[in-house]
C-alpha cells in the first residue's frame, strides 16, 4: 500500500515498521534490564541504555547511507566486502581485544566493533553473488564445495575466536542453498545427522547403530527399486561411525562447560544431586530468567516494574537474556507480541525474497530471513530453556552497537535490493 | 517444498515458542505474590502486644525487651572467639556446635545464634558488637507477668512452628504467637498487626532501595490491651487455698456470664515460660505426666458430677411434672430396683419431700423421680431423651462455645448413647445412676458452674467468657445475649429452697458463713482407677456447687477436688472460702481457712503409684503440712489483701 511510484516510498515501509517496533521496543527492556537507580538519566552514556541510545541514533544514519547506493552496488562488490570482512575477522588475531574469553573484537577508542557481525551480511553477499552467476550450478558438486567454502570460511575464523554461537548461524545457509536447488540427499543426510548425534548423546552408540541397521535393513526390503547392496553396507558403515564419532566428539573435544550444557539438555545425568549442582553452577543464568519470564505471569509487572529485572538476578540481562525481560515486565501478552513481530519481519522478508526478479536479490534475502530465524530460535529458544545455552543475541533487541548495526545492515541492504525490483536492469 | 521449508521452520519454532510462553507464564502456578518473590526483601515491624488487665483494672500481663544475638553465616569475618565467648557466656564447643547448626540452616539467612540474653548481657556485649562482623543483635519483646498467679488463665506466647505458618501465612519465622489461655484465645486483638516494609534485593541479596519507593508498605498497628473478667485477688486466693491438692475452682457472676476465677491445680508460676528457659521449663511441665500442670483441670477435667447433679433432675421431674414439691418418697436406707439396691445413708423409712431430699441428698428420692421422668412417655427410650434435651439445655453436654482455648464436651447420655450397650430393650433401671450423677453422665467443672449460674438466675445463663472489655470493641454477642433454659422460672424456687437448706441443716451446715445466704450442694464421686489392670477405688472426689446470695446472686461457684473425700471437707469448705472472700472481701471463717491450708492430698496422689496396697476414704488419715510450709501460704494471704 506504501508502494508508490515517487521514489521515497518504493522501499518496503512494512518491514521498516516492524523494524522500528523491535528496535523501541527492544531500548525499552534494555532501559528496563540496566538501569541501576530510582532516576533515569538518558544521556549518562556509561550505563548500556543511554550508549544503546547513540547506537540507535548512529543507527538511523547508516540506514540512510545504505538506502543512499545505488543497488547494483552491492552486487558489483559483493566480493569485494566479503573480501574485506574476512580480512577484518583475520584482523582479530593480531589487534583482536579479549572479551569474556572470546577474542572478537577490535578497540577503537573507547569504542569496541565485533567484525563477526558484520561477516553475517558480508557472507550473505558473498553466496548470493556465486550462486546467482550465470556459471554456477548448484546441483554440481563442485559448486557446492565451492559454495560451502565460502561459508566455512567466516565460520571456521569464528570459531578460532573461541565464539561457537556465532559460528553456528553459518547453518542456516542450508535454507538458502536447499531453496536454491541443493540435492534432497542433504536434507535428508543433515536430519539424519542431527538424529544420529542425539540419539548416540542419549542411548549410547550401540543402540544408536542398531538402530539404524535395523532402519537401513527395513528400508532396503521394502524398496520396490532395489539400490546395489553396497549403497545401504556404506549406509550403515556410516552411521556407525558417526554414532561413536559423536560420543568421542562430546566427551574429548568439548569443553566441559559446553558438555554439562548438553548434558543437562538432553537429561544424560541421572544423580539428581549431580543435576541440582549443575542447575546451580552453570544453568544459573537460565535458572533466572526462566524464574524472571514466569514471574510476569499473563500480563506482566509493568515497565520498570520487573523485581528480578530491577535486582538484576539474570546476568546478562541486557545482552543475550533481554528476552527475559520482556518476559518478566510485559508477561505472556507482551512476550507473545515480540514473538509474533519477528514471525511477520521473517515472512516478510521471506515473501519479498520470493517476489524478487533477480536471483543474486533472491539469494540475499533468503540468507537475510535465515539468519534472522537463527538468531530468533537459538536466542530465545535459550532463554526459554528449550535448547542448551548458546550465546548469541536476539536482533534488534540485545544490547550492543555492533550487533545492532550488522542486523540494519544485512537488512537494509535487502530492503534496498528489494526497492530497485520495479526498475530491474 | 523448497519454497516452505523456511516458512514452515518459522511458523513451528513461533508456535512452540509461544506454547513455552504459555507454560511458563500462565499454565504454571507462578503467584505475582509480593510476599513471595525472593527478589523483595520483607522486613517487619513488630507492634507492641496489648497488656492484659483483671477486672478492677489491675495489670497482669505486659511487655519487657529481650535481645537476640544474630548471625548470618556468610557475613563472618574471623573473630576473637575467646572474647565473644566470654562475652556471652558459652563454651567454644556451643560457639562451634550453634555456627555449625546456623551455617546448615542457610549460609545467607540471619539465624538466633543466642535467644534472650539478659538486658545486663546485653549492655556489656553492644559496645563491643562492631568487633564481631556477621553477627548483630536484634531486639525483641517478650511477656512480662506482673503476677504468679493465673498461668492457666493467662497462658503464654511462644515461637510459631512450621504447622502454624503453613495454616496461617501472617506467621513468619520467629514470630510470637499465643500458646494457651487468653493469649492464644485473644491472639489477634493483642498482637496487632505487624508493619511491613518492601526492599529490592539484587542477585548478591544487596538491598538496592526501597520497593516502589515504598508503596505497598505498611506501618505497624498496635496490639489493643484487653481487660479480663478475672478477679486477681479472688484468683490468686484460690490457687493458695488449692495448694498441695489438684482440682479447679471456677466462679461466675450470673448475672452476666463472666469468670471472676478460673484455678487449676496444681498450676505453675507463668514467668517460667518467659525467656531462654521457656522450652525447658515447658518440657519439664509437659512431661510431668502425674500431676499434668499444663491440663487445665477446670476446664479440661471430665468427671462425674455426682450429687449436685440431683439438682438437675430435681428441675427435670418439676418440669416434666412428675413430682410435686410435697409428695413425700420413703426412703429404706436405698433404693431397691428389680433384684438391685442403691444404697443411701437416710435411716431406714425416712420420709422426704423434695427440698429435703435435696438437704439430705437422698439416693432414693432422685432414683424413684429419674425413673419417673423417664417412664413419663410410653418408653424409657423416649424419656432418656426428654430427659437428655432438658439437661442439655443448661449448657451440659456439649462445649461451651466461649473464648477459652481449651474445653471438653463431657457427657450428657441419650438414647442413642446407650445403643451400643441396649440395643433392643431399654428400661429406666438400666440408667439408674445417672439419677445420682454417677454412672454416664460427666461434666467439666465450667459447665457445673455455669449450671449453678443458670439455677441462680432462674432459669438462664450467658456464655461463661474470660473477656470483659476490648477497647473501642463491642463484645460479641454471643456472650451478651442469655440463653434460656428449658424449665420454667416457678420450678427453680423449690430446688434453690432445698440449696439453701444444704447450709442451715444439711450437708453443709458447718460451712457456713454470717450474713450471707448460700445455696448449695456438696457432691462426693466414686472414682476408679486401673492399677496393673486391676480395677481399683480410690479415695472419692470431692465437690461442691454453690452460688450466694440467695436473692439477687453475685457468684456461682463450682470446686472441685481430687480424692478430697466427702464433699464439704476440702471443696464446700474452698467455696465458701472463696464466696466470702469476692463478697465480703476479708475472712471470717478463719477455722475453714486452716483447715484447707493446713491439709494436703498429696500422699493421696501419690497412692496408685506406690505399687503397694492402700485404704481409701474413711479409713485414710488426713496429711498436715508442715508448719514453714503454712506459713509461708499465709504470708502469700496476707498481699493478697484488698
Amino acid at each position: 500500500m506504501f508502494r508508490q511510484t515517487d521514489r521515497h516510498f518504493k522501499f518496503d515501509w512494512v518491514t521498516i515498521i516492524l523494524f522500528l517496533i523491535l528496535v523501541v521496543f527492544g531500548w525499552m527492556n534494555i532501559l528496563s534490564a540496566s538501569h541501576t537507580g530510582i532516576t533515569i538519566d538518558y544521556t549518562n552514556f556509561s550505563q548500556p541504555y543511554g550508549r544503546q541510545l547513540i547506537f540507535i541514533g548512529l543507527t538511523l544514519i547508516l540506514i540512510i547511507f545504505i538506502l543512499s547506493i545505488d543497488a547494483k552496488f552491492y552486487e558489483r562488490f559483493a566480493s569485494l566486502i566479503f573480501i574485506v570482512s574476512m580480512l577484518s575477522l583475520v584482523g582479530l588475531f593480531l589487534f583482536g581485544k579479549n572479551v569474556n574469553g572470546a577474542t572478537s573484537w577490535y578497540g577503537i577508542g573507547g569504542m569496541t566493533l565485533q567484525p563477526s557481525e558484520f561477516a553475517k551480511a558480508a557472507t550473505a553477499l558473498a553466496v548470493a553473488k556465486y550462486i546467482s552467476d550465470l556459471n554456477t550450478d548448484i546441483r554440481t558438486f563442485k559448486d557446492q564445495i565451492r559454495i560451502f567454502i565460502i561459508i566455512i570460511i567466516p565460520a571456521f575464523l569464528i570459531l578460532l575466536q573461541n565464539d561457537a554461537g556465532s559460528t553456528l548461524v553459518y547453518a542456516s545457509f542450508f535454507f538458502v542453498l536447499y531453496r536454491e536447488g541443493l540435492p534432497k540427499i542433504y536434507l535428508t543426510l543433515a536430519l539424519a545427522l542431527v538424529a544420529i548425534s542425539i540419539l548416540a548423546l542419549k542411548f549410547g552408540p550401540i543402540i544408536t547403530s542398531v538402530l539404524a541397521i535395523v532402519v537401513i535393513i527395513t528400508n532396503y526390503i521394502i524398496q520396490k527399486k532395489k539400490p546395489v547392496i553396497l549403497q545401504p553396507i556404506l549406509t550403515v558403515l556410516a552411521c556407525v561411525v558417526i554414532a561413536f564419532g559423536i560420543k568421542f566428539f562430546y566427551q574429548n573435544i568439548l569443553q566441559p562447560h559446553q558438555q554439562d550444557r548438553i548434558s543437562l539438555w538432553l537429561r544424560l545425568e541421572k544423580d539428581p544431586q549431580k543435576i541440582a549442582q549443575m542447575r546451580r553452577d552453570i544453568l544459573y543464568n537460565l535458572y533466572e530468567s526462566e524464574k524472571a519470564i514466569s514471574s510476569g505471569g499473563i500480563t506482566g509487572r509493568g515497565f520498570l516494574e520487573g523485581t528480578r529485572t530491577t535486582g538484576k538476578f539474570v546476568p546478562e540481562q541486557h545482552t543475550d537474556y533481554i528476552f527475559s525481560t520482556v518476559g518478566e515486565e510485559w508477561g505472556f501478552l507482551g512476550s507473545v507480541f515480540v514473538v509474533i513481530v519477528f514471525v511477520l519481519l521473517m515472512l516478510r522478508v521471506l515473501k519479498l525474497a520470493e517476489l524478487q526478479k533477480s536471483q543474486f536479490s533472491r539469494v540475499y534475502g533468503y540468507s537475510v530471513a535465515s539468519i534472522l530465524f537463527f538468531h530468533f530460535m537459538i536466542n530465545i529458544g535459550m532463554v526459554m530453556g528449550l535448547i542448551p545455552t548458546i550465546g548469541i543475541p536476539l536482533p534488534f533487541f540485545s544490547y550492543g552497537g555492533s550487533g545492532l548495526w550488522g542486523f540494519t545492515i544485512l537488512l537494509f541492504i535487502f530492503i534496498k535490493l528489494d526497492s530497485n525490483r520495479i526498475n530491474e536492469w | 517444498m523448497r519454497q516452505i521449508l523456511l516458512f514452515i521452520s518459522i511458523i513451528f519454532v513461533g508456535l512452540l515458542f509461544i506454547a513455552r510462553l504459555f507454560f511458563l507464564q500462565v499454565y504454571q502456578d507462578n503467584s505475582n505474590n509480593l510476599y513471595e518473590d525472593n527478589a523483595i526483601r520483607k522486613v517487619y515491624d513488630y507492634p507492641k502486644r496489648g497488656f492484659v488487665y483483671d477486672r478492677n483494672g489491675k495489670l497482669l500481663v505486659s511487655n519487657q525487651p529481650s535481645y537476640d544475638v544474630m548471625v548470618i553465616p556468610r557475613e563472618v569475618k574471623p573473630l576473637d572467639t575467646l572474647e565473644f565467648c566470654s562475652l556471652l557466656k558459652i563454651d567454644k564447643e556451643q560457639f562451634i556446635t550453634t555456627y555449625k547448626k546456623a551455617y546448615t540452616y542457610s549460609p545467607r539467612l540471619p539465624y538466633v545464634f543466642l535467644p534472650q540474653l539478659s538486658k545486663e548481657d546485653y549492655a556489656v556485649l553492644q559496645e563491643k558488637m562492631r568487633k564481631f562482623e556477621g553477627f548483630y543483635i536484634q531486639k525483641r519483646s517478650l511477656r512480662n507477668y506482673e503476677t504468679t498467679i493465673g498461668a492457666n488463665v493467662l497462658g503464654d506466647i511462644g515461637e510459631v512452628n512450621q504447622r502454624i505458618m503453613n495454616k496461617n501465612p501472617y506467621y513468619k519465622m520467629g514470630d510470637l504467637i499465643g500458646m494457651q489461655g487468653i493469649e492464644a484465645s485473644y491472639e489477634t486483638t493483642l498482637r496487632g498487626v505487624k508493619g511491613i516494609k518492601f526492599i529490592q534485593k539484587d542477585r548478591f541479596n544487596r538491598n538496592i532501595g526501597p520497593y516502589k519507593k515504598g508503596k505497598f508498605d505498611t506501618l505497624p498497628e498496635s496490639g489493643k490491651d484487653i481487660k479480663t473478667t478475672i478477679d486477681a485477688t479472688l484468683q490468686a486466693y484460690g490457687e493458695i487455698l488449692m495448694a498441695n491438692k489438684r482440682g479447679g475452682i471456677i466462679a461466675i457472676e450470673p448475672s452476666t456470664g463472666e469468670i471472676l476465677s478460673m484455678v487449676a491445680a496444681p498450676t505453675y508460676n507463668p514467668n517460667l515460660l518467659v525467656g531462654r528457659d521457656r522450652s525447658k521449663n515447658f518440657t519439664k511441665l509437659y512431661n510431668d505426666s502425674i500431676a499434668k500442670p499444663l491440663f487445665n483441670r477446670s476446664l479440661q477435667g471430665v468427671y462425674n458430677p455426682g450429687s449436685p447433679f440431683k439438682l438437675m433432675n430435681a428441675l427435670v421431674a418439676l418440669q416434666e411434672g412428675v413430682i410435686s414439691t410435697d409428695e413425700k418418697v420413703t426412703c429404706y436406707a436405698g433404693y431397691k430396683f428389680g433384684n438391685r439396691f442403691m444404697k443411701c445413708h437416710c435411716r431406714n423409712g425416712t420420709r422426704n419431700d423434695m427440698v429435703h431430699g435435696i438437704q439430705e441428698s437422698c439416693n432414693a428420692y432422685f432414683a424413684t423421680i429419674y425413673r419417673r421422668i423417664l417412664d413419663k412417655p410410653e418408653n424409657a427410650s423416649i424419656g432418656i431423651n426428654v430427659w437428655s434435651d432438658h439437661v442439655k439445655s443448661f449448657g451440659l453436654g456439649n462445649f461451651l462455645n466461649n473464648d477459652l482455648y481449651v474445653g471438653q464436651k463431657g457427657r450428657i447420655p441419650n438414647r442413642d448413647y446407650y445403643k451400643g450397650i441396649y440395643p433392643k430393650t431399654f428400661y429406666s433401671t438400666y440408667t439408674i445412676s445417672n439419677a445420682i450423677g454417677q454412672g454416664e453422665v460427666a461434666t467439666t467443672p465450667i459447665q457445673l458452674a455455669n449450671m449453678i449460674a443458670a439455677i441462680a438466675n432462674r432459669g438462664y445463663y450467658f456464655t461463661p467468657h474470660i473477656i470483659k472489655e476490648i477497647k473501642d470493641e463491642t463484645l460479641d454477642l454471643n456472650f451478651t445475649t442469655p440463653k434460656y433454659t428449658t424449665i420454667d422460672k416457678q420450678h427453680f424456687e423449690p430446688v434453690i429452697e432445698g440449696m439453701l437448706n444444704v447450709y442451715k441443716y444439711g450437708t453443709a451446715k458447718y460451712l457456713q458463713i454470717p450474713d450471707i445466704d448460700i445455696c448449695g450442694k456438696t457432691g462426693t464421686v466414686e472414682n476408679f482407677v486401673k492399677i496393673d489392670s486391676v480395677k481399683t477405688q480410690l479415695t472419692d472426689h470431692s465437690i461442691f456447687v454453690a452460688f450466694a446470695p440467695k436473692n439477687n446472686p453475685k457468684i456461682a461457684i463450682a470446686v472441685f477436688v481430687e480424692n478430697g473425700y466427702f464433699g464439704s471437707r476440702f471443696a464446700g469448705k474452698i467455696a465458701s472460702l472463696m464466696i466470702e472472700k469476692y463478697i465480703k472481701g476479708s475472712i471470717t471463717r478463719k477455722d475453714l481457712e486452716n483447715f484447707v491450708l493446713n491439709h494436703s492430698l498429696e500422699d493421696e496422689y501419690a497412692k496408685p503409684y506406690s505399687g503397694v496396697p492402700f485404704k481409701i476414704n474413711r479409713e485414710t488419715k488426713l496429711q498436715t503440712i508442715p508448719i514453714e510450709e503454712v506459713n509461708k501460704l499465709k504470708e502469700q494471704l496476707t498481699k493478697l489483701e484488698y
